[in-house]
């Protein structure tokens, strides 16, 4: 089992940047696509919204997935005593 | 300290603090409740679907930044102590939710109606951010180790209560003003009782204790100094606040809004039910399901936290699809045959000038009873130009009112919907109260929760709505969200998550 959380920090750490470009990616294209000299039609703050949330989040699972590359996770604390 | 409290107090504790929450929830909640309705008083006219994605989006915006309510009361309850930190939230909560009931509309104030509302939706966030981990806190601290689910369980139920109070003081404000009433100014009528529910809570709320733990910390001088600098600069602990967010917060938090909130836009907006259709066949399920919060949290007590939690994502990513399908394929009156019509009665034209302009929209509208007792409107609405001649419009079909057999189907699904959620929250409380030690407790646990609950759980219906209005997509294409973000929560909390109960959190 501490192989495979090992072996899978690997996919969270190559997750992380692959979300953060499907996100900019998808976001470059649907604001494309809207009109934008009609103000309410645009959608330029929504996906701010989204990738201002998202990109710290997605960098977090790169984080998590470096710890667990590092087998931070192999053994968690009994108890609080622990941490 | 917490193992010899009488029976009788720590329901004190639990009424007291669950009380307090309950309002916070039913303040946060009337907001998207309202959502459509709001979208008419705070953008124009003709905005159409943007109005209800605008006006989604600010009601996303309190959900994003309950996370810093989290940092900033979770950092303050970890100081001065939990009751006097979550009775600044609650007076935040109550007086921004009063104030957004007195907001003048866009016809009286241009685009400050929504910027003004935005801002108090973000106090809103703020405060809930800092209300719940609080209150979670306070009682588990109060609870004996083997009964923490069970008691942190009762806090659990108060977020679908409050929607539940939410949505029955809308159907009761709405059916006692009419329709258009409450339409032009009785949707303020929720927001401004908040004040009196408010005013209740902190009554009761002044009369509580600090919780146990924390004056034993007090009294021995181990008061965190720095509990956000504890909390995120300890890497030991804030690979626990990660493991904590992608292995279990996360997921919870889609499904959550998914069943409750998703589901009760997916059928006003997508479905087109009736206004007290779709919020009828919401209160039944909630009725149903909330027992089984307090179920699955005593039940956590015995058989740990982990898997019922993860049952209750893998259900959810199982049958999401289906459950949607249903609830379109069961609303399609598109192809009703002329022998089950019971009556078409046609109510007369209206006719409305479009601002700065000569031309007007034409709308014919038709009330059709079918006899299996299901009803709808059917409505067309037509551009009458001056120079191009008439426009016509797409028919739609609205306002649809189920027969019982559906109604009561529906009912059922919605019911299976909320029971995942009491089988992801239920038990969620206990599990980051004995995650994280007492003196970065209020911290550590309140930002997992919020950026879980508030920014992935939150943004459902925002994000599903969005996608599904991408060109290409089906109605059911915004569910790929949900289901996506649980799978992964799943198998992150499969994997890492230890399915043991911390039974002393006195540390």
């Amino acid at each position: 089992m501490n192989t495979l959380k090992k072996f899978l920090g690997l996919v969270w750490m190559v997750l992380g940047p692959l979300t953060m470009a499907f996100l900019f990616i998808q976001a470059i294209d649907k604001v494309g696509l809207t009109h934008t000299d009609i103000e309410r039609t645009n959608t330029i703050l929504q996906w701010a919204i989204i990738l201002f949330i998202f990109l710290p989040i997605s960098l977090g699972l790169m984080i998590f997935g470096f710890y667990a590359w590092k087998g931070e996770y192999n053994h968690l604390p009994d108890s609080s005593e622990e941490l | 300290m917490s193992e010899t409290l009488p029976r009788n107090n720590i329901f004190k504790v639990i009424g007291a603090s669950s009380l307090g929450t309950l309002i916070e929830w039913y303040d946060f909640y009337i907001f998207g409740s309202l959502a459509v309705i709001i979208g008419h008083q705070l953008f124009p006219e003709d905005a159409g679907a943007s109005a209800l994605i605008n006006t989604l989006a600010i009601f996303a915006a309190g959900f994003i930044v309950r996370p810093f309510g989290a940092l900033v009361f979770g950092r303050l309850g970890d100081l001065i102590g939990r009751k006097y930190t979550f009775l600044l939230t609650l007076v935040l909560m109550g007086g921004s939710t009063f104030c957004i009931g007195l907001i003048p509309s866009y016809k009286s104030i241009g685009y400050a109606a929504p910027i003004l509302v935005l801002l108090l939706r973000l106090i809103q966030g703020l405060a809930l951010g800092g209300e719940y981990g609080g209150a979670a806190t306070y009682v588990a601290e109060h609870a004996p180790h083997n009964k923490r689910g069970f008691f942190t369980s009762w806090i659990q139920t108060t977020a679908t209560l409050g929607l539940f109070l939410s949505l029955g003081i809308i159907v009761i404000t709405k059916n006692i003003l009419g329709a258009e009433t409450f339409g032009n100014w009785g949707w303020r009528i929720p927001f401004l009782l908040s004040i009196v529910l408010v005013v209740v809570s902190i009554y009761i709320r002044m009369k509580m204790h600090e919780s146990p733990l924390f004056s034993k910390l007090k009294a021995e001088g181990n008061v965190s100094k720095n509990p956000l600098k504890e909390s995120f600069n300890n890497k030991a602990n804030f690979k626990m606040v990660l493991l904590a967010l992608f292995g279990a917060t996360m997921g919870q938090g889609v499904i959550w809004y998914t069943g409750q909130f998703y589901a009760q836009s997916f059928l006003e907006n997508t479905c087109k039910l009736d206004f007290n259709d779709s919020r009828y066949i919401l209160l039944w399920g909630i009725a149903f399901a909330t027992p089984f919060f307090v179920v699955f949290g005593a039940w956590s007590d015995k058989v740990g936290r982990k898997w019922i939690m993860l049952s209750g994502m893998l259900l959810g990513i199982l049958f999401y699809r289906p459950i949607y399908q249903i609830f379109l394929d069961d609303t399609d009156y598109t192809k009703i045959e002329q022998a089950d019509i019971l009556s078409a009665a046609p109510a007369p034209i209206t006719s409305v000038l479009i601002a700065n302009s000569t031309d007007s929209l034409r709308t014919a509208s038709t009330k059709v009873m079918l006899k299996n007792g299901a009803s709808f409107n059917r409505v067309q609405t037509d551009t009458v130009s001056a120079t191009k001649g008439i426009l016509l419009g797409k028919e739609i079909i609205k306002d649809k009112v189920l027969p019982a057999s559906v109604f009561w189907k529906f009912v059922g699904l919605i019911f299976f919907q909320i029971l995942l959620v009491t089988m992801v929250y239920g038990p969620i409380a206990a599990f980051l109260v004995e995650l994280f030690p007492t003196k970065i407790r209020y911290t550590s646990m309140s930002l997992p929760y919020h950026i879980g609950n508030g920014v992935f759980g939150g943004l459902v219906p925002f994000i599903a709505t969005l996608i599904a209005s991408f060109s290409g997509a089906t109605p059911l294409s915004g569910l790929w969200y949900p289901i996506g973000i649980a799978a992964l929560s799943l198998l992150i909390g499969a994997i890492y998550l230890s399915n043991k109960k911390d039974e002393n959190i006195n540390d």
